[in-house]
């Protein structure tokens, strides 16, 4: 197993974030009334370390198991192997007494901003309740003002503090969330899809904002996508993933200007670019087929009944992830040729 | 007058009755579209971009009505009972919608859904109809179209389900196809082989088709012309590369700008629009953009500017167009 070395300037400190063979297998009831359980490896052997102040992009279709691991690695689904290490110590398994700590520094904000907020609580209470939960020493007054803070932080005004939800666009809802995972200054934020449902115009000001809010707090991010223009902006280093599986694993200039798996090739051609002269002439790779069921997933390769370049050895080997340059990893039989 | 317009939409203005007050979703807007042309109409979420398709195929929510004037070829259709209608919805102009669930009956079987249009307006018999939905699902891409036209919507996948949308809509060789973020749902991999898929099929039919979607990508590749909505109007039209390379409304730049790109490294921050999309209800006297606008002028709070027509076939809603 290899495991990546960062983006330069980070490789003398240790990574804050070790995943090694990391499962997520789910019990799917049998068709029959008795036929026995199936298993969907929604995340199948997954392995990266993540540095202070990195951007991990986590991309890949629908249902290729990224939202699974982003939760499995924040322990909100229980994983059913392999291990997650925070500052080099396994959390798998904790118990809730030891995790209740670590939730300060592990975060999450979700792609549908006014779903993940509470209907009936105020903004206000909604971001102070992380603050309520883990630092109850701090007093009323003292939370308050931490809120406004982080609240004019995020580009909300102080004064709304009384207001709920449903009285803000998706945008601002989205700041909200931001505010409530920031408010206790974690080390690590896993960004599930956080702009998928924004305008365009808006996208841009949510992106920006956790630019900033990363280097002026040294964080830490995984930010799931599946738009690769976006990750390409604020991604140090991307892993492609394709039914549970990592197709490629590499610092952002390497896999966009070279990428080294037909999968990923793919699927940054497949990407409409806003411009008419480069959108009409460039080259493309466009796969046939859907994605199969992640059920009954092909034997060898994953990738193989939509791959291009498929051989006979992609059926019956499981291709293992390579790694082809010191920021580069990639689980191809044919990288080399190809 | 004699054109070779294909639709004509003149002064479309469609209000919505709300108990909040009326909400005007789209408002004065005129746009022509030729055999064989795509266009590309852009905007942000609720500025108006469906509301305008289903005001001219008369499918508006009950509290909505409509004015101004729709033509399709010389005959008007705004506000048609929905029997004259029929005659050419889903026949010579047809809709894709952005969820194919809310336009596929989830209780019948595709050959059905297929057959009963052919039935009634070719009059074919129940097994030309077959012959002819099965040849369409094949031409849009279905592996083993002749044994999954027996099938539930749900037992395709969601590529599939738009893929039998696009058959759906094109039984009848439409002259118009309206096609409503139909790759939305979509992965980009999927959305690739739709795209490809209405590429080749306007080559094939010469059908003059509109493609709403909020992916300027999706325009560049696609489209003839390009028509950009903000707040309910129309704030530029050009031709494709003029409106990309040459965009002149504010809201147009902006948005090109904000686009990240894949084909390139960016270690800046991104360009934001500041502020948030209009309220509908609450419009601003003036320009609906210029609480977000750069360029900003005293005028801008105190008259809305018109769509003003320069060069050929170009226009936009800014005072800037004046030189003032
Ligand atoms: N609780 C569950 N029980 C059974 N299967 C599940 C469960 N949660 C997720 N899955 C399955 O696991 C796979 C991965 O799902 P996941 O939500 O992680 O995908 P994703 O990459 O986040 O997709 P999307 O882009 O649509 O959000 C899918 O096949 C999904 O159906
Ligand atoms: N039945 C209705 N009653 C009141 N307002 C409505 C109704 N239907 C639509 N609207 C309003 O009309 C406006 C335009 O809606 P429209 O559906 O055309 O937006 P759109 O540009 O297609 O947006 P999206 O990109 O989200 O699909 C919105 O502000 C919407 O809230
Ligand atoms: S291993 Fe084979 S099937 Fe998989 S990506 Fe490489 S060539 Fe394609
Ligand atoms: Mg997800
Ligand atoms: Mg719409």
């Amino acid at each position: 197993m290899t495991v990546m070395t960062p983006k330069s300037g980070t490789q003398d400190t240790s990574p804050i974030l070790s995943v090694r063979d990391l499962k997520v297998h789910f019990a799917i009831p049998g068709k029959g009334l008795f036929a026995p359980d199936r298993q969907l490896k929604a995340v199948d052997g997954v392995n990266f370390d993540l540095y202070p102040g990195e951007t991990l992009g986590v991309v890949g279709e629908s249902g290729c198991g990224k939202s699974t691991l982003g939760r499995a690695i924040l322990q909100l689904i229980a994983p059913s192997g392999g291990q997650v290490a925070w500052l080099g110590k396994n959390i798998v398994g904790s118990p809730h007494r030891e995790m209740q700590p670590l939730r300060r520094d592990l975060q999450i904000i979700f792609q549908d901003p006014l779903a993940s907020l509470n209907p009936r609580m105020t903004i206000g209470e909604i971001i102070a309740e992380p603050l309520v939960t883990h630092k109850p020493e701090l007093g009323k007054e003292e939370i308050k003002a931490r809120v406004k803070r982080m609240m004019a932080r995020v580009g909300l005004l102080p004064q709304m503090i009384n207001r709920y939800p449903h009285e803000f666009s998706g945008g601002q809802c989205q700041r909200i969330g931001i505010a409530r995972a920031m408010i206790l200054e974690p080390k690590l934020i896993v960004c599930d899809e956080p702009v998928s449902a924004l305008d365009v115009s808006i996208q841009a000001q949510i992106v920006n904002l956790l630019q900033e809010l990363q280097r002026e707090f040294d964080l830490s991010l995984i930010f799931i996508s599946h738009d690769l223009s976006i990750v390409r902006h604020i991604c140090h280093r991307i892993m492609v993933l394709y039914l549970g599986n990592v197709m490629e694993l590499a610092d952002r200039d390497n896999i966009y200007a070279n990428p080294r798996h037909p999968y990923t090739k793919a699927l940054i051609s497949a990407v409409p670019i806003p411009d008419p002269e480069i959108e009409r002439n460039k080259e493309r790779i466009v796969l046939t087929g859907d994605l199969p069921s992640p059920i009954s997933p092909p034997s060898g390769c994953v990738f193989r009944t939509r791959c291009p370049f498929a051989k006979d050895k992609c059926a019956s080997e499981v291709p293992k992830l390579d790694r082809v340059s010191d920021t580069q990893e990639v689980a191809c039989h044919f990288h080399d040729s190809l | 007058m004699t054109t070779n317009h294909i639709l004509t939409v003149e002064n479309l203005t469609t209000r919505f009755q709300t108990p909040d007050g009326e909400v005007e979703a789209v408002n004065n807007v005129n746009f022509h579209i030729d055999p064989g042309e795509t266009l590309g109409v852009v905007g942000e979420s609720g500025s108006g971009k469906t509301q305008i398709f289903l005001s001219l195929m008369g499918l508006l929510a009950k509290n909505g009505s409509s004015s101004g004037s729709v033509r399709y070829k010389d005959t008007e259709i705004l506000n048609l009972p929905a029997r004259e209608l029929n005659k050419i919805r889903g026949v010579s102009m047809s809709m894709i919608f952005q969820d194919p669930m809310t336009s596929l009956n989830p209780y019948l079987k595709i050959s059905k859904q297929m057959t009963e249009v052919l039935v009634e307006h070719r009059g074919m018999s129940e097994a030309e109809a077959l012959k002819r939905a099965i040849a369409m699902l094949d031409r849009v891409g279905i592996p083993g179209a002749a044994q999954r036209v027996h099938m539930y919507p749900h037992e395709f996948s969601g590529g599939m389900r738009q893929r039998v949308m696009i058959a759906m809509a094109l039984l009848c060789d439409p002259e118009v196809l309206i096609a409503d973020e139909p790759t939305t749902a979509l992965d980009v991999t999927v959305q690739a082989q739709i795209l490809d898929l209405l590429r080749d099929l306007q080559k094939d039919f010469n059908t003059a088709t509109v493609m709403i979607t909020h992916d300027l990508g999706v325009v560049a590749g696609l489209c003839d012309r390009v028509m950009v909505m903000y707040g309910g109007r129309v704030v530029e039209t050009g031709a494709v590369r003029d409106i990309y390379y040459d965009s002149h409304h504010p809201y147009t730049e902006g948005l090109l700008k904000s686009m990240p790109r894949i084909d390139h490294a960016n270690e800046e921050n991104l360009f934001a629009i500041p502020g948030q999309p209009p309220n509908l209800q609450n419009l601003p006297t003036g320009c609906a953009y210029q609480e977000r606008c750069g360029y900003v002028m005293e005028r801008c709070s105190k008259e809305r500017p018109p769509l003003k027509a320069f060069d050929q076939d170009r226009a936009s809603a800014c005072f800037r167009e004046d030189g003032q």
